[in-house]
């Protein structure tokens, strides 16, 4: 069983006073299993969020269908073992933190006593203790982004999804985020994320799906995503003249007493290293470095 | 269980809004400068304080069923706070009907603090107590609750000041609604008599729920009289309420 399946989902909007069509997202399918952490990235207005909606019950599929542990999620049903946080979330703002996260909890029917166990494990797990009894409308952005997550933890889901959980955080915040998404991958949960921050997912997500315009571009671990893709390669090296290198074709800069060179391909790279030997230099290090994931980002939205 | 969770929060907020305060402030001083109105006639002044307790009643009752009603759904539209309801396992009809009950518990508890009030101005001015005048407060109570339904079923795809303006519009025509009734049987043409009968039984009539001149003049009112009016305020209630949430079950929320 899958966690979530997304199976050719298609959302239309009508949009103006006209009623003009708008593809929101078109002919997206995926699936993510249990236990994993999955990441969901593109740019603005690519879809993540209508996605994200139409898996919580927010929106209808204008075609295809939704499932999570294989319920359609137009049942209220298919949302009992869910956790979900809104984008920017916004909450009542005359209840105090701990009222709101007991109205959360008695949507599941969970019994008073478990309830408020429940409520201070949230608290402590987001570090709002001392805040729980200050009314929403006086926290800051950071404060209320850690008590929407405490919300959509409060039925101990089995799948948890987060609308741009490290938005408007700092470092500080952000990294205490990333341990809760993987402190519940150790506990066998399934989270689905979606994110601009483009390093929080290369962290911690096992696969990631990069979506454009409304269109699946990519789908897959990480490392897999930039197969065929030259790599580059830099080389240090020392006692060697930086000018007889750049004479030679080999592009480099001098930095902390040792050269670097970017190459493109395994060949200039052996040809490289023949002319820094060639010169009695010395290599330091060959270092193969990965296409980051924003610069595959970069390339995919062009 | 999860309707009464949000039955008591929209009564929670409810409550901690000011609004309703100062509605229920000036619902009080109306009815005590009534003491001085009744003052300047004669002979009359308990009918004076009777008419415009349960004028006051009723139309403050209106004014904060419609500013409270009016903004239920489309604030936690506006302030995304239904993302966060409605991603969790509850069906929308039980989030309408919770919203619905929370609001009729807020009414209720305003209702009762203007009845208690002007309870004891009765008490204080007149001599003994009437109690046709609970009947009377009783279809206010009712009239209310239809006036809040039809408030929610517009705000369930409007914006609050439409809403507003609506739901007040179908308060007065509500009141004028049988006119229309004797206008159309009047009427030769047969596309108007069509037209005003079809608009007097799709909008609601108001005055089954008002007694109010009886009451106050000692004319008595049968039991038929309330019964049919409260079988036909139930109705149209649940008419309005279905309606709603077929609207509310279709909507997205992007």
């Amino acid at each position: 069983m899958s966690a979530i399946q997304v199976e050719n989902f298609s959302k239309e909007f009508r949009v103006g006073f006209q009623m003009r069509r708008l593809m929101a997202v078109k002919d997206l399918s995926f699936t993510v299993e249990e236990g994993e952490i999955f990441g969901f990235i593109g740019p603005n207005g690519a879809g993540k969020t209508t996605t994200l909606k139409a898996l919580v019950g927010l929106l209808s599929p204008t075609r295809g269908r939704l499932l999570i542990f294989d319920r359609d999620v137009r049942q209220a049903a298919s949302r009992q073992t869910l956790g979900f946080l809104p984008e920017e979330p916004y909450f009542y703002r005359y209840l105090k933190g701990r009222e709101f996260l007991d109205f959360c909890g008695q949507f599941f029917g969970l019994p008073f006593p478990f309830r408020r166990r429940r409520i201070e494990e949230m608290l402590d797990l987001v570090g709002m203790k001392e805040a729980a009894d200050l009314p929403l409308r006086k926290y800051s952005k950071g404060m209320l982004q850690r008590i929407g997550l405490a919300q959509a933890l409060i039925n101990d889901p089995n799948l948890v999804i987060l609308d741009e959980p490290m938005s408007g955080l700092d470092p500080v915040g952000r990294s205490q985020i990333r341990r809760i998404i993987l402190q519940l991958k150790e506990q066998g949960k399934t989270v689905l994320f979606s994110s601009h921050i483009l390093s929080d997912v290369e962290m911690i997500c096992d696969r990631v799906a990069l979506i454009v315009r409304g269109e699946l571009r990519q789908l897959g671990a990480l490392s897999s995503f930039t197969p065929g893709q030259t790599r580059r390669i830099e080389i240090a090296a020392d006692r060697v003249d930086v000018e007889r290198m750049r004479q030679a074709g080999f592009p480099a800069v001098e930095r902390d007493g040792a050269l670097f060179i970017q190459v493109e391909s395994e060949d200039s790279r052996d040809r490289a290293i023949a002319e820094v030997l060639a010169q009695k230099g010395r290599i330091l290090s060959v270092v193969p470095q990965r296409e980051s994931l924003e610069e595959v980002f970069a390339r995919e939205i062009r | 269980m999860k309707i009464i969770a949000i039955a008591v929060n929209t009564f929670r907020e409810a409550v901690r809004d000011k609004i309703l305060y100062s509605l229920l402030f000036f619902a009080l001083v109306m009815m005590s400068l009534s003491v001085i109105l009744g003052n300047l006639t004669i002979g009359e002044q308990i009918k004076i304080i009777e008419d415009f307790g349960l004028g006051t009643i009723s139309l403050f009752g209106v004014l904060i069923a419609v500013f409270v009603g009016v903004g239920l759904v489309y604030k936690e539209i506006e302030r995304r706070t239904i993302y966060t309801i409605l991603s969790k396992p509850i069906p929308r009809w039980v989030f309408l009907l919770g919203k619905y009950g929370g609001l009729l518990l807020t009414l209720l508890v305003e209702v009762s603090v203007m009845a208690a009030f002007f309870v004891l101005l009765v008490l204080y001015y007149g001599v003994g107590f009437d109690f046709a005048l609970l009947k009377a407060i009783g279809l206010i109570y009712l009239e209310l609750a239809l006036i809040t339904a039809v408030a929610l079923f517009f705000s369930a795809f409007t914006t609050p000041t439409l809403s507003g303006l609506f739901a007040l519009g179908i308060f007065v025509i509500g009141h004028l609604s049988s006119d229309l009734k004797i206008f159309g049987q009047g009427a030769q043409d047969p596309f108007i008599s069509g037209l005003t009968s079809f608009l007097y039984y799709l909008l609601p009539n108001l005055e089954n729920f008002n007694i109010k001149g009886q009451v106050v003049h000692g004319i008595p009112v049968p039991w038929e009289f309330i019964g049919w009016s409260t079988l036909y305020g139930l109705l149209y209630i649940t008419g309005t309420l279905l309606l709603t949430v077929l609207v509310f079950q279709r909507r997205d929320f992007r």
